[in-house]
């Protein structure tokens, strides 16, 4: 009896133990290497709070359906910007307060150093990111693309194209490609027929071009040699060019940047402790750590104060950023207001257009 | 003369014991089958109806802004929106605010009207600023207050029941006055996908038919040890995982893949026109027949071994060319075979998901990928409406498959 109670004793202990766990669902590939080696192992050092990754293709998707069926199993999730404003607005997020984070290592308090836009009602910025395209650079060793528009240029750059296949940062691009000025992307976009001229853009390559879904599918179909040319993700290009040394270029013509977020889940088992791991991730040094293993800026004034480098030793990582002055000659901040009203509406559309032939 | 009645040995009627006999031993069956019952109803049959139900309801609206939805009902339709109507819509903005459920509620009217969520949304966060005069306060917020088909989208959205998700599935859309019409063409997908879905559903049954056929026949035929490993190699496929299964095929199939860089090296195609065989709808075809091939040449298979040899003999000796004797004899046999082989495949075929999702890029999707994504876009009531459609065209295939063949003749092994 005495032995059961004991065993009994145990294993309820293990119980709280799990409990306590943060789990995170992020990305996968290298992008979730970084958070893992900037945030979590350095969380589970400091606190002795064990961590686990979950990979997913978006993990905005299923957080809805975790908190409706009330059985929330993550409880962080790092998600796109407007994702993170729609599942605030629906109820589906617990709020978070700018105040109660940190400040910064100089002392500023986080009101004033992180970016503005950077903290929300229910999510806090741990990285700023872009869409980029990428190419191969064995594949045009003379005369190499520099614009979106050589992007669409299937005469001058022949070859397979990978695109994401959904709406979102792929029609501002076609427009773009079209020549529309980054500042007026999103009201020429906003009228039927800005759409229509997206997709037509869209319709000269589409013979060409790839689709996918998940972001370590483009460095992984460049290597392939699947396609000369692809969108992605600047940091997933970076990893696989810098880290790995595939011959992988980036062209920051029209990239499309924006903030990346960590939410928690409403009913996740243990509010209070991700919201304490996410005050150690979006600290100073937490946005820096993660910045160290991807090159996604940081959202706060003083992560920047000091040199980033690279997990390498060497590269430094400014002029890798999408915030880098020289990488924004010709970019677009994507427009959270307008995804989150029109998501459903332009990937309805798109999806009609994909299927037509 | 009076019938004497049958009685039991302690004086009650036959008939009556019999009865309660039997009615025990029904009892008693019927305990042992309820496990079975429960689980059924649990897991698939209330799910079912859930779906039903869900493809028919959305209380986004309804359940969130009652004020709202009570001067709609005191109103006829075509109301023009008085001050008491922008008062209970300044109330429940209040209270969606407070309980953060305005995007619920946005959301369904934007499915009725696209760009109406941000509206709510941003009157939500706002809402402190609702103040009497409320109609102007409303106006203040966005101009788009006073827009009537917002409010006919809303009187729409204040049902909780509704066939709005069904309109959409049939690529019909409700206009500013209310009336039913069609998408724009160009915005048409539903149809379309549902019909390509049945075409290339048929294609591969048809497939994995013309090639099973040989392959049943020989593993009937064949002597045992030879038919044992031929067995072998068409389960061995059959118990690998889906996923690994497709994968492979895309290491094949794809631009620089197996047999295309093995056809450049023969000669045969040149390195610019290698040809496209993955990520569109040859591909879907291509490795759906591969994976459902199974499905077709077990019920062929166990149809044709049952088939006595000697009828072909007879009919060859008196006088049957082969070909005859292959129509008239042998075909006519496997018919139950055939049967249930291409409605399993075609059914599955019908509702596959994962396959086309990794194989078939733009042109290969399938309709059960379009419910995915309403599913992930959270838009399930839609996701549901589908499904339903889905499961409605596999049961009228069902009914006239057993007009036209008749169940019973279904041979599954």
């Amino acid at each position: 009896m005495k032995r059961l109670l004991i065993l009994s004793t145990a294993l309820t202990g293990f119980a709280f133990a799990a409990h306590a766990d943060i789990t995170l669902m992020s990305w996968g590939g290298a992008y979730g290497a970084a958070q893992t080696e900037g945030h979590l192992k350095p969380y589970t050092a400091a606190t002795g709070v064990a961590t686990v990754m979950v990979d997913s293709d978006n993990p905005a998707q299923p957080i809805k359906a975790m908190v409706e069926a009330n059985n929330v199993t993550i409880d962080v999730a790092s998600v796109e910007y407007a994702d993170a404003i729609r599942l605030c607005d629906e109820g589906l997020l617990e709020p978070i307060n700018i105040a109660d984070l940190p400040a910064g290592t100089d002392g500023t308090p986080a009101t004033e150093d992180f970016l503005a836009g950077a903290v929300t009602d229910c999510g806090v910025s741990t990285d700023i990111w872009a869409t980029v395209f990428a190419f191969d650079t064995t594949k045009f060793a003379a005369d190499a693309p520099k614009t979106a528009a050589d992007f669409f240029d299937l005469e001058k750059f022949p070859g397979k194209r990978g695109i994401r296949k959904g709406a979102k940062a792929v029609l501002e691009f076609a427009l773009m490609a079209d020549g529309v000025p980054a500042g007026e992307v999103y009201s020429v976009l906003g009228t039927p027929e800005g759409v229509e001229r997206a997709l037509a853009k869209l319709d000269t390559i589409k013979s060409e071009v790839v689709w996918w879904e998940a972001g370590a599918q483009p460095p992984q179909l460049l290597a392939d040699g699947e396609v000369v040319m692809t969108t992605a993700y600047n940091g997933r290009i970076f990893n696989a060019a810098v880290g790995e040394g595939k011959p992988f270029q980036i062209v920051w013509d029209a990239q499309i940047y924006e903030n990346e977020m960590y939410v928690i889940p409403k009913g996740a088992a243990d509010v209070a402790g991700a919201l304490e791991f996410i005050k150690f991730a979006t600290s100073t040094e937490g946005l820096r750590a993660q910045a160290q293993h991807i090159s996604y800026g940081p959202a706060r004034k003083s992560s920047m104060k000091d040199e980033l480098v690279f997990n390498d030793g060497k590269t430094v990582m400014a002029p890798h950023l999408p915030t880098a002055p020289e990488n924004l000659t010709n970019a677009l901040e994507s427009n959270f207001e307008f995804w989150v009203d029109k998501d459903a509406e332009l990937n309805e559309r798109f999806n009609a257009w994909l299927a037509s032939n | 003369m009076a019938e004497a009645l049958l009685t039991t040995s302690d004086g009650r009627p036959l008939k009556a014991a019999l009865q309660r006999a039997q009615g025990r031993a029904r009892r008693r069956a019927f305990w042992l089958v309820a496990p079975l019952l429960a689980f059924v109803i649990i897991t698939f049959i209330l799910p079912i109806a859930q779906m039903l139900h869900r493809s028919v309801y959305h209380d986004g609206l309804s359940a969130n802004a009652p004020g709202i939805v009570a001067w709609f009902a005191a109103n006829p339709a075509g109301t023009a929106p008085d001050e008491a109507a922008y008062a209970a819509l300044a109330d429940d903005f209040r209270k969606m605010q407070a309980e953060k459920t305005a995007g619920l509620a946005g959301t369904r009217v934007n499915y009725t009207l696209p760009e109406t969520r941000s509206l709510f949304t941003k009157t939500a966060r706002n809402a402190a600023d609702l103040t009497p005069p409320y109609r102007e306060a409303f106006l203040a917020a966005d101009p788009k207050w006073a827009d009537p088909a917002v409010w006919v989208a809303m009187r729409s959205a204040a049902q909780p029941y509704t066939n709005d998700f069904y309109l959409i599935a049939g690529d019909y859309e409700r206009n500013a006055e209310g009336k039913v019409q069609r998408v724009p063409e160009n915005q048409q997908i539903y149809v379309y996908l549902f019909v390509k879905t049945f075409i290339l559903s048929a294609i591969i049954t048809l497939t994995c038919l013309l090639m099973a056929f040989p392959v049943a026949h020989l593993l009937a035929t064949l002597p045992s040890g030879k038919a044992n490993l031929l067995m072998i190699l068409v389960l061995l496929p059959f118990w690998t995982s889906l996923l690994v299964r497709t994968t492979s095929w895309i290491v094949l199939l794809q631009g620089q893949g197996v047999v295309n860089n093995g056809l450049f090296a023969l000669g045969v195609v040149p390195d610019d026109g290698r040809l496209d065989m993955m990520y569109n709808q040859t591909g879907t075809i291509i490795v759906m027949t591969h994976i459902l091939l199974p499905f077709m040449v077990l019920p062929l298979y166990s149809v044709m071994k049952v088939i006595p040899p000697s009828y072909a003999r007879a009919a060859r000796s008196l006088g049957a060319t082969s070909w005859t004797t292959f129509r008239r004899i042998y075909l006519p046999q496997t018919l139950p075979g055939i049967g249930a082989g291409a409605l399993l495949v075609f059914i599955l075929a019908v509702g596959y998901y994962i396959t086309p999702a990794l194989v078939g890029g733009a042109d290969g999707q399938l309709i059960s990928n379009l419910i995915d994504f309403h599913m992930d876009k959270s838009n399930w009531s839609l996701a549901a409406a589908l499904s339903s459609l889905l499961l409605g065209g596999v049961l009228v295939l069902y009914w006239l498959y057993d007009r036209l063949i008749g169940i019973d003749n279904l041979k599954l092994g």
